[in-house]
């Protein structure tokens, strides 16, 4: 009788999780033929939800763009953790006849890059990655960049630049020069955010400082309300964020001070501490791609998008940002796009003063990409 | 002094607590009662997102407050049919609750992904009292739920043990069968405080979307808080007074690793501190799933234990 329960326990537990997790992702099937255009099939592999009104959300506009441009359809594969598991996500993508799949998160580098090599026809995109870091070199399984699947191709871009942007707009804000960042995960492309961030306040304030809180967690509202506040209470009156949710903003608004955002332009989360915020537009990148794989070739070079491209954005100003703040933030705003101007040009020190990019260097796309240290006035660990 | 980090985490620390009172509160009248409802964690994740609906939808955070109790008490009840009345095994409904709790959470904030509340509920201030040192953040800044858990505790505590309802709710939980050769219905009774508890559980729900989350993200809203506020109840040893301080305690636990990283206190790993609670969590609901050991730490005699007449 005991044992009966238990298999019934098991049973019922069973169906509901399937139950639960159907939901998800019934949308967007489609299996059904494409509509022309190509013949291509394309999958992308979400972190969260298209409309979460952050990172996931932005990748969404893209991928409307793309389906609105060339006429295919895209399956969506929602709410994947970028860590070993997705493997088998991209795993089934690539066995059911997908030619082309999307990742839109850091951690799923290595499992797609597992799962690129047994499908050498299958075209991978990993959004934010970089090659390296799949090499042994770079803490990665493969023996070096010729042993790397040649049929991965990574792409990111400069969000460097709108964080330089944006940080003009923190460091004219402050009152008491302490800035905030609330981070999630110490990878060179946060590392790199936050640097440039700090940069930029400095360029008009060399007094400011950025305080760094760690979640370890790309969107939790919760935990990153909690690390927000933190800041707020260590005496931080403008926040800046690299994280996926509003939580740094509704914690600023509540508090009274100012906040610098991510990914998207969503003053209303925050309407009296908005700043602004560094934005994507990735629709132009995946229609390019999408008609090369269905033209025979997968791009597999290590694209990296710009503001003068277009793929990196600085979003809407707020109320409390002046005339002339909003000039000064345009003029190098056209400096970067004319390429007379870069972030990271020396020279800069790191946190304990070591001089890491000399006088007048323009650091290469490579550093920028293995970035592990804090430029001075950043205070907190790079290490996480 | 304060604008000290340590008196601001402190501060955060008790509305953090806000949550894990109601919570533990909810499951602690449940299992005063003798019934073991698992499913808080799936019950505070539907009455958050109820709530953050309901405010949304109407502009009024006090009928998302409403809503979310309700909505609490409404899973609650659910629980209340399969353990009191079909007598299922109460682990295993309290587990199905939570799965069947999450999904439906994730159901219906489908259409809320990404939104954040239009208002928040604000801390109050009570003028100079606020400015004391020390004091004044902590226990004067604080927003009217906090202290409606507050005072919601310490009532319960005046119930529990100074009340005849009280009297009555202790031995179900301890005695059913004396409860029921007094002619009362331990059924009715049980199923009364299993709904109630599921009213509270509601309520701290949200209060987490309406105070502390602010913005709804399936999956990461409630974060295990309904299952540290079981082990909550464990360690308070089922008494309300005890347990204020145990959900302040583990408030504080909560904002810690924040707090220690802005203070630059780097030498205790930070994943180590994130992990505490839940580590303390594990440990309480091995105690609770068997019975000897419930028994030691003061557990409710026929906690989980469906009552059948005949069997007496």
């Amino acid at each position: 009788m005991k044992k009966m329960w238990k298999l019934a326990a098991v049973a019922v537990t069973a169906s509901l999780i399937v139950a639960a997790c159907g939901g998800s992702d019934s949308s967007s099937d489609t299996t059904s033929a494409p509509a022309a255009a190509t013949d291509v099939k394309v999958a992308v592999v979400y972190l969260g939800v298209p409309d979460d009104k952050g990172w996931t959300y932005q990748h969404e506009q893209g991928i409307l763009q793309l389906e609105k441009d060339l006429g295919v359809e895209v399956k969506r594969i929602e709410n994947i953790a970028d860590n070993a598991d997705s493997e088998k996500t991209f795993e089934q993508l690539a066995s059911e006849g997908y030619n082309l799949i999307y990742a839109t998160s850091f951690g799923y580098g290595s499992p797609m890059a597992n799962v690129a090599v047994k499908y050498p026809d299958v075209c991978f995109q990993w959004a934010t990655g970089a090659k390296f870091l799949l090499t042994k070199d770079g803490g990665g399984a493969f023996a070096d960049f010729a042993a790397l699947p040649a049929n991965l191709g990574t792409y990111f871009g400069a969000a460097e630049e709108a964080r330089y942007l944006s940080g003009i707009a923190a460091g004219k804000a402050t009152k008491n020069n302490k800035l905030g960042y609330v981070a999630a995960f110490p990878i060179p492309e946060v590392i790199r955010g936050i640097n440039a961030f700090t940069l930029g306040a400095q360029s008009v304030n060399p007094k400011a400082t950025v305080q760094v809180a760690w979640t370890k967690t790309w969107f939790d509202p919760t935990v990153e309300k909690q690390a927000a506040e933190s800041l707020l209470d260590a005496g931080a009156d403008v926040l800046g964020q690299h994280q996926d949710t509003t939580a740094a903003g509704v914690a600023a608004e509540a508090k009274g001070a100012k906040w610098v955002g991510y990914n998207s332009d969503v003053k209303e989360a925050a309407p009296t501490a908005w700043l602004t915020a560094p934005t994507w537009n990735w629709g132009p990148y995946y229609t390019k791609t999408t008609k090369a794989v269905a033209d025979g070739t997968c791009p597999t070079d290590e694209y990296y998008g710009t503001m003068a491209d277009g793929m990196v954005t600085l979003g809407s100003f707020g109320d409390s940002v002046d005339a002339d703040t909003q000039a000064a933030i345009t003029a190098k705003g056209a400096e970067i796009i004319a390429g007379t101007f870069a972030p990271f040009t020396g020279p800069i020190s790191d946190q304990d003063g070591k001089e890491v990019i000399a006088s007048g260097v323009k650091a290469e796309l490579g550093a920028l990409l293995s970035m592990n240290y804090f430029v001075k006035g950043v205070i907190g660990s790079a290490k996480g | 002094m304060n604008g000290n980090i340590w008196v601001l985490a402190s501060a955060d620390s008790v509305a953090i607590a806000t949550t894990l009172v109601l919570a533990a509160l909810g499951a602690l009248f449940t299992e005063r009662a003798g019934v073991l409802n698992l499913g808080i964690e799936g019950i505070l994740l539907t009455a958050a997102i109820s709530s953050f609906l309901a405010a949304d939808s109407s502009g009024s955070i006090w009928l998302g407050l409403i809503v979310g109790s309700l909505v609490g008490a409404l899973l609650a009840g659910i629980h209340a049919v399969l353990s009191v009345v079909l007598r299922a095994n109460q682990i295993v409904a309290g587990l199905a609750l939570v799965i069947f709790g999450t999904g439906l959470a994730n159901f219906l904030g489908k259409p809320a992904e990404g939104k954040t509340v239009a208002t928040i509920i604000k801390p109050l201030s009570f003028g100079p009292l606020s400015d004391i040192p020390l004091v004044g953040p902590i226990v004067f800044r604080q927003d009217p739920i906090t202290y409606a858990s507050i005072v919601i505790a310490i009532l319960a505590s005046l119930y529990l043990f100074r009340s005849r309802p009280g009297l009555e709710l202790r031995a179900t939980g301890d005695d059913p069968a004396t409860v029921d050769a007094q002619g009362l219905s331990v059924a009715s009774i049980r199923i009364r405080y299993t709904l109630f508890g599921g009213l509270l559980v509601g309520l701290g729900g949200s209060w987490l979307m309406l105070a502390q989350s602010a913005a709804w993200h399936q999956a990461a809203t409630t974060n295990g808080i309904g299952w540290i506020a079981l082990a909550l109840v464990v360690f308070a040893g089922w008494r309300p007074m005890r347990l204020i301080f145990g959900a302040i305690l583990f408030g504080f636990t909560l904002q810690l690793p924040f707090t220690l990283q802005a203070e630059q206190i780097t030498f205790i790993p930070s994943a180590l501190m994130q992990m505490l609670p839940y580590l303390a969590t594990l440990i309480a609901l091995i105690g609770l799933s068997r019975p000897s050991t419930r028994n030691k730490l003061g557990a409710p005699k026929a906690l989980g234990i469906p009552f059948v007449r005949d069997e007496r």
